[in-house]
């Protein structure tokens, strides 16, 4: 992998921030877009935005096309087995909530259990506590390692026949931690669950095969890697997503319609009502194309590499305390002893290193690890070893000018 | 040389609030009030009590958890605003907002330490720090005015 080639293609990346020369360390939030995926969405405006699945002229037949390819392309990207199981959505958050809505609130009941893990994102949180609020079922919790990992011993003593659903991260957007979702799923299996695998932070940085992982339902945001925001992907086994109720109707989605009552169009697109976002669909498709140009394995491998180097430089600062696993996903989580993580992230700035600082959308994680936020560097395979050194001095001098300022 | 501006923002007098914070703690009594406030997106908290006799804030205690920005903030709040009439205390509360929003403001009346405050506005992101448990304060006296007028 040629970076330096790669980084030509994403042109926001060429830019001075407070008069540096920006460190875009926040890939985990949203990652930043090539010329390609950019271009792409222009295009459709440009040439051909039409409505989809309606008119019969030119440029509808072209939008409907581009529309249907780039989920094609979604499907392949994760071996899902047919089309009908790639459900466009807004992203991860709705897609999480369809399931819990649309699947688990009329299979629950009083004495079910939802159980989740405890480094869930709130969008694969909320939306269970909601369902367990409405059906009387239970939510619990797999209990976590000191390392911030999941022992299979514990899923094995968490999961029963009451176990009705399991939701769990692949990649935790904190800790980092790369969660054994193919095992928990089997586990969930023998006792008669189903298995929820929310993939927002793993789908941009590692080969995803639904199949293989044998995961029920599979959920992704197109904005996290490399594509548009707005877009996402809910996967679910054909059977599933047949026998779920559209919990949002209207235009798109019927078969037919009388004056009392409607049927529904067949999958995927009775779970998509409204016109979806045309430009962002068709956009992921050509973020796909140029993840798949470069290869997951590929970018992997090297995501691996930073993360090792970002987690060795870090561990040798002194005052620098690291959350989560040795072996973890392209993210690193700390804090600087004394100084407040929103006080680093400001401080990062004014070098033009951005980070996020805060609970990250996961507040009862940020209670397991006893602090009440944490600074996240984390990265993508445009990142550079040099800009990783570079977090490594921001954070010295930033401890250096809090331990001064006084 | 590095983080030239930074010390525009973070100030010694700032640095000294925060880590010597000023007026920690919590009344109870008949004459007082204590809110909470949060924000949501980053975690900050802030809680808030004043002791309340004939419009005037007789004394005001501080609790929370945040960035040096929010708890320095709190901390010359409550230096600020003891002693003062509520309706003082609605102008300066106004004034302060405006100041860490980089707008003129009245410079009437004393806002102390927490003038040292005024750099935030250069740091959009970081005006919600600032503000928090100036916001706390408004909604203790709201909550007062519903609270002990109607005993």
């Amino acid at each position: 992998m040629d970076i330096q080639t790669i980084r030509k293609d994403f042109p926001i990346l060429n830019q001075q921030v407070n008069g540096h020369q920006l460190v875009y360390l926040d890939n985990a939030a949203t990652s930043q877009k090539p010329t390609s995926v950019i271009q792409t969405m222009v295009d459709y405006y440009e040439r051909y935005n039409s409505n989809v699945h309606r008119g019969v002229h030119t440029l509808g037949t072209l939008a409907t096309d581009r529309y249907e390819e780039a989920r094609e392309k979604i499907r392949r990207f994760i071996h899902a087995k047919s089309d009908k199981e790639i459900i466009y959505t807004t992203g991860t958050t709705q897609s999480l909530n369809l399931i819990a809505y649309g699947y688990g609130l009329a299979r629950l009941g009083k004495g079910d259990e939802i159980v989740i893990s405890p480094m869930e994102h709130h969008a694969n949180l909320i939306p269970w506590q909601q369902v367990a609020q409405k059906t009387g079922a239970v939510l619990r919790y797999f209990p976590m390692e000191e390392d911030g990992t999941l022992a299979l011993e514990k899923v094995r003593e968490t999961i029963s026949n009451k176990t009705k659903i399991v939701s769990v991260t692949e990649v935790s957007n904190v800790l980092g931690t790369v969660n054994p979702v193919k095992e928990i799923a089997k586990i969930a299996h023998e006792c008669g669950a189903i298995m929820v695998v929310d993939g927002a932070q793993s789908t941009p940085h590692m080969a995803v095969d639904v199949q293989a992982l044998d995961a029920d339902f599979f959920v992704f945001s197109g904005h996290k890697m490399l594509g548009p925001t707005g877009i996402g992907i809910l996967y679910g086994k054909q059977e599933l997503l047949e026998a779920m109720e559209p919990i949002e109707t209207g235009g798109e989605m019927i078969d037919e319609v009388g004056f009392q009552s409607a049927t529904w169009a067949e999958l995927p697109w009775k779970l998509e009502a409204g016109t979806p976002h045309i430009a962002g669909a068709i956009g992921l498709g050509a973020a796909i194309d140029y993840l798949q140009q470069i290869g997951m394995d590929q970018i992997q491998s090297y995501e691996e590499s930073l993360t090792n180097t970002a987690y060795e430089l870090l561990s040798q600062i002194d005052g620098v305390t690291l959350y989560g696993p040795g072996k973890r996903s392209g993210l690193v989580s700390f804090n600087i002893n004394g100084v407040h993580p929103h006080d680093v992230s400001t401080a990062l700035d004014s070098e033009g290193i951005a980070v996020r600082a805060g609970h990250h959308c996961a507040q009862p994680l940020m209670s397991c690890l006893k602090c009440e936020s944490t600074v996240r560097a984390s990265f993508y395979f445009y990142n550079s070893e040099d800009e990783i050194e570079a977090l490594a001095k921001g954070i010295k001098e930033t401890k250096e000018f809090f331990g001064h300022v006084v | 040389m590095l983080f030239n501006n930074l010390d525009q923002l973070y100030r010694s007098v700032i640095m000294d609030h925060y880590k010597k914070p000023r007026n920690r703690g919590e009344l109870n009594g008949n004459h007082c009030v204590t809110v909470k406030m949060n924000n949501p997106s980053c975690g900050d908290k802030i809680q808030v009590s004043l002791e309340i006799e004939n419009h005037k804030v007789k004394d005001v205690k501080y609790l929370g958890s945040g960035c040096a920005i929010s708890q320095s903030s709190a901390s010359m709040m409550t230096e600020a605003i003891k002693g003062l009439d509520v309706d003082q205390i609605h102008q300066l509360t106004f004034d302060f907002s405006e100041m860490v929003q980089g707008h003129e403001h009245n410079d009437d009346l004393d806002l102390g330490d927490a003038e040292a405050l005024h750099g935030v506005s250069q740091y959009p992101a970081r005006i919600k720090c600032a503000t928090l448990a100036w916001k706390a304060v408004e909604k203790a006296l709201r909550t007062a005015d519903q609270d002990l007028n109607h005993e």
